[in-house]
């Protein structure tokens, strides 16, 4: 990717006083958003690297409880200390590395890639652009990332570990935890939300103001009108977020009591403080931004998803309006329904029916863009390159997570269901065999835009089915140990409620639901295994992958396709110009069976 | 702006100078007569408090639509706050919904 | 190819690139400060009846203070009307008076800051008798200011009563030295308490005025809590700091923003005139935000 990018560094048309960049302006420093793109990307998929190892620690752990962890425990165990004595997992490392796993993921790795890095890269060249409207604005949203990520890096090694109360930090809990850790999953978090919102005010301002002429909002890609809500849920949710991070901050650290309510009492003794705080506004607060994130979270991959059928299909994507209003739709909604999160806090009846209401509402939009993606597919001359098999696996996956959502969705049902591993299995349905596999559609489909050269076919066959297999291996059975009332979040994987060391106690849980941490530990090491050869092919690929033959080796429509390979400083020459819409493949009479956005 | 091509003359933009300069006054005088009222001490805490979010509103207004020139902006800016508007009354009013409408015999103090 | 749009306007859209990047910041602004006022309105009517910390704020330098901020609201934009009409000098007396006006409230707010660190309130484990106003009542709870040792000092807590062992390091060198604990203070109280309506408040004041403090003398052990009027009191100055103190950040930021392009960045004024007064009015907009959010901040904790 280096060489390719370095050797076509010269833009022309720009003034004749530009000099070629040094390494550290044009690699480290870089105000140009592919470059930027890139550096997200990579940035996040380590990330997600390190997050999936901090998962496959916990699971092994809890199908063996009390043991050591083979090879990776002793290794705990020097860097760590004696939470990770003699290799076994201590209840407190286990929970830092639950709490730091979903932190991880959601706020380092997926937003980062799905938003940061594709967004960044693709967004500019679809809509026709130079590059994003605040380039230095753009350098700086990544500069804050890189820095949160320390932070919440870093914090693993301070005496005491990291944040422990999970990735959602309920206080009282996460306040009287007697160590730093929160302190820092909270000035880390400043640092995430604030690189959130200069990327949000960046990627609005850019498609409203830089789309090139001819390309109407009713003319802009799927992709694009993706991220475009994805950009105002970062930039109106994250904030109270953020004012309630700062809040829990001063009470961990000045003593305050926003969130600890009067009467607190800690290891049996009164807490010595104010008191008068509300723990349910934490949630409020938290669940404000929570609920929008994760639709942050799927909206960019329902956008790649629609960009890569739409190629892999040789025919446009059926009800473009439908999706875009939908999409707006959902945005909307997204703010409304926060409290489904909450029905277990003691809601009254009235507001609780709203709630409930609203999220059923929601799954609407959510149907409709799936039920269109498939629809796409009909007629089809159906291409099953990698990406495609991503794109398609996606639908029936996100469709299961999607579905697996409304009994917690409906509060009666989420009585039983809250807290437990069923919730688990849900939305990781949707994130992980959902967005990630959209991520990946969008790796295998862009990289040859980015460096020239196509990833190795079989080797992404291979990485497809064997993710795709064990992604079900992983989570499937999680829907049954949490309707079985497997809760979430405990040390020993519910070994204390065995029924086996319980006899005759109601609700324990049976040796086949324990059994199943077995077959899950499998699936994921299965799992972790088939990333390898995703991650020599995406690296080997980038000096030694086929050549491709032209600038748009997939014959896409879109006007990222259009552009030199990779596409230099400044993206085109001169502003191209929209003369039709973004899927015009297979139009009849054409010659060839796609006619690229900007053709007359 | 580069954009009101009428605005640019200095004679529009000395008619805005007056306007700045009144709503000015305006907003000292309203912060003036928001301290005075705060020394009447009514009897009712609802009364106090729509008054002073009443004045505190105008004076917001003011600064928004003369000084911010809001009341000349384009649909776009409007839009972009019509939704922040909605959204923030959303995450007040639905949360202070949650205390104001507790489970049987439960109460929040 | 150049970004288009970043000092003409665009036309279907009618702005320019930064104005539409300073409004949607200022739409994460507004629900960052609403987030925070909803806070404060939660903790508030969740708060048991009388017990809302209020009076305690000092109003005339409030008033004073938002004098200041409104003051420096028109001069920014009286700043960005004479550099539309061409007044490069006139642009930069109001400016400067802006940044000057910013620099006074952030003072004023230290000052008010650091007058709350040395008031306190002392929690008693047995009522005593108090003159508040011209009555004698029985509390249990003062407002006050301490004297120690001819000193009042500040950040007392219950803690500081207690005293602090001395700390040594590994090799047994005292890296803190031991703090004698405290056996009995000077209180100077207020003829007043927070749990009074806002009526009696004012009465109690206009009954004590002109009349001497007379300090009565507390001993430790009967001290149950002591905090001065800092965060950790109460929720009431919790969310009054941390509003004050994030918008003071803001005023902070702003002025500096203003500043550079006031000074070091003048010199667009004569490479690219155009941008430049862009880039005048975005600051602005900025800044009556910040004027807006005070604007609804005074009322609320220094008047409510």
């Amino acid at each position: 990717m280096q060489a390719t990018t370095h050797k076509t560094a010269h833009a022309h048309g720009h003034d004749e006083h530009h000099h070629e960049p040094g390494f550290w302006q044009k690699y480290v420093f870089s105000t140009d958003h592919k470059m930027i793109g890139i550096q997200y990307g990579l940035t996040a998929l380590a990330f997600l690297l390190f997050g999936f190892f901090l998962m496959l620690c916990m699971r092994w752990q809890i199908a063996h409880p009390s043991q050591p962890i083979p090879v990776v425990g002793p290794l705990l165990a020097s860097v760590l200390g004696d939470v990770a004595a003699k290799g076994v997992m201590s209840a407190d490392l286990y929970n830092s590395f639950g709490a730091m796993h979903g932190t991880i993921m959601v706020f380092l790795a997926i937003v980062p890639l799905a938003f940061g890095a594709f967004g960044n890269y693709v967004v500019p060249l679809q809509i026709g652009a130079p590059d994003m409207a605040f380039p230095r604005v753009n350098m700086a949203s990544y500069q804050f990332y890189v820095i949160g990520g320390i932070i919440m890096f870093v914090s693993f090694f301070i005496p005491g570990g990291a944040a422990q109360a999970g990735w959602t930090s309920y206080s009282p809990l996460a306040t009287t935890i007697p160590t730093h850790g929160q302190a820092f999953w909270l000035i880390g978090m400043v640092f995430l939300i604030t690189s959130s919102l200069l990327g949000a005010v960046n990627f609005i301002a850019t498609i409203i103001q830089l789309r090139a002429p001819g390309m109407t909002w009713m003319r802009l890609p799927f992709f694009v009108w993706a991220q475009f809500v994805t950009g105002f849920l970062l930039l109106l949710a994250f904030p109270p977020l953020e004012a309630a991070g700062v809040m829990q901050l001063m009470d961990n650290l000045f003593g305050t009591s926003f969130f600890l309510p009067t009467g607190l009492a800690v290891g049996g003794r009164l807490a010595d403080i104010s008191g008068g705080g509300s723990p349910l506004l934490w949630q409020h607060l938290f669940w404000f931004l929570g609920h929008p994130e994760v639709y942050v979270l799927i909206l960019p991959a329902m956008g790649i998803v629609g960009e890569v059928i739409a190629n892999n299909t040789r025919k446009p994507i059926w009800g473009y309006k439908s999706l875009v209003f939908s999409v707006v739709a959902i945005g909307f909604l997204s703010f409304i329904v926060w409290a489904h999160h909450m029905y277990l806090t003691g809601m009254g009846t009235k507001i609780s029916a709203f709630f409930q209401t609203t999220t059923m509402i929601i799954s609407i939009p959510s149907v409709i863009i799936l039920t269109c993606l498939f629809i796409s597919l009909w007629g089809g001359s159906i291409r099953f390159n990698t990406p495609m098999l991503f794109a398609l696996a996606f639908l029936p996956m996100f469709g299961i997570g999607g579905l697996t959502g409304l009994p917690l969705g409906f509060a009666a049902a989420d009585l039983h269901l809250h807290d437990t591993y069923y919730v688990i299995a849900h939305f990781h349905y949707v994130v992980a065999p959902g967005t990630i596999f959209a991520l990946f559609a969008g790796i295998y489909y862009w990289f040859p835009k980015m460096t020239g050269r196509m990833m190795n076919e079989f080797w992404g066959k291979v990485h497809f089915w064997g993710s795709f297999l064990f992604m079900n291996v992983v989570f499937q059975p999680m829907f049954f140990q949490g309707m079985q009332g497997m809760i979430r979040r405990m040390a020993d994987g519910g070994a204390n409620y065995a029924t086996a060391t319980n006899p005759g106690a109601i609700g324990g849980l049976s040796k086949l639901m324990l059994d199943l941490h077995s077959v899950i530990l499998w699936g994921a090491v299965g799992l972790g295994l088939c990333q390898i050869p995703f991650i020599i092919n995406l690296f080997y690929s980038i000096k030694n992958g086929k050549k491709v033959e032209n600038d748009n080796p997939w014959n896409a429509t879109t006007l990222e396709w259009q552009t030199p390979t990779p596409p230099p400083h400044g993206n085109f020459d001169h502003a191209p110009e929209a003369r039709r819409g973004p899927y015009d493949y297979s139009v009849p009479g054409a010659a060839k069976d796609y006619t690229p956005q900007n053709q007359a | 702006m580069s954009d009101h091509t009428q605005h640019d003359s200095h004679h529009d933009i000395a008619k805005h100078v007056k306007v700045y300069i009144l709503v000015f006054v305006a907003l000292l005088v309203g912060t003036v007569v928001t301290v005075g009222l705060n020394y009447l001490h009514f009897e009712s805490m609802r009364l106090t408090i729509a008054i002073a979010l009443f004045v505190a509103i105008i004076k917001a207004t003011l600064v928004a639509c003369y000084f911010m020139h809001l009341i000349s902006e384009k649909k776009m800016i409007y839009v972009i706050l019509a939704f922040t508007v909605f959204f923030f009354a959303g995450l007040m009013g639905l949360t202070l919904w949650t205390y104001a409408d507790p489970p049987a015999l439960t109460t929040f103090h | 190819m150049e970004i288009p749009y970043t000092s003409q306007a665009r036309p279907d859209t009618g702005i320019y690139n930064a104005k539409v990047g300073i409004w949607l910041f200022l739409a994460s602004e507004v629900m960052l400060f609403g987030a925070l006022f909803s806070a404060y309105i939660l903790l508030r009517v969740g708060a048991p009846d009388g017990t809302w910390v209020h009076g305690l704020l000092n109003i005339p330098i409030g008033t004073f203070n938002t004098a200041v901020l409104i003051t420096s609201s028109v001069t920014v934009v009286l700043s960005w009307a004479a550099l539309k009409m061409g007044n490069f000098g006139r642009y930069k007396i109001y400016q400067s008076v802006t940044i000057l006006c910013a620099l006074g409230f952030l003072g004023i707010k230290s000052f008010e800051y650091k007058e709350k660190f040395s008031h306190y309130e002392v929690w008693l484990k047995k009522p005593i008798t108090v003159k508040h106003g011209e009555h004698e009542v029985q509390v249990d709870r003062l407002l006050g200011h301490i004297e120690y040792q001819g000193k009042h000092p500040a950040f007392w807590n219950t803690k500081t009563l207690a005293g602090a062992t001395e700390i040594k390091d590994a090799s047994g060198k005292v890296i803190k030295a031991a703090v004698p604990p405290v056996e009995a203070f000077k209180l100077e109280p207020d003829p007043f308490h927070y749990t009074m309506t806002a009526k009696e408040i004012a009465h109690a004041k206009k009954a004590a005025a002109g009349k001497p403090h007379e300090a009565i003398e507390i001993k430790a052990a009967d001290v149950k809590r002591l905090s001065a009027f800092v965060p950790s009191h109460s929720t009431y100055f919790a969310i009054y700091f941390t509003l004050t103190a994030l918008h003071a950040l803001h005023v902070f930021g702003g002025a500096l923003v203003i500043f550079y392009i006031w000074g070091p960045g003048a010199k667009m004024w004569k490479t690219d005139p155009e941008q430049y007064i862009n880039r005048v009015e975005v600051s602005g907009l900025f800044w009556h935000f910040v004027d807006l959010v005070w604007i609804f901040l005074f009322p609320v904790l220094y008047l409510l």
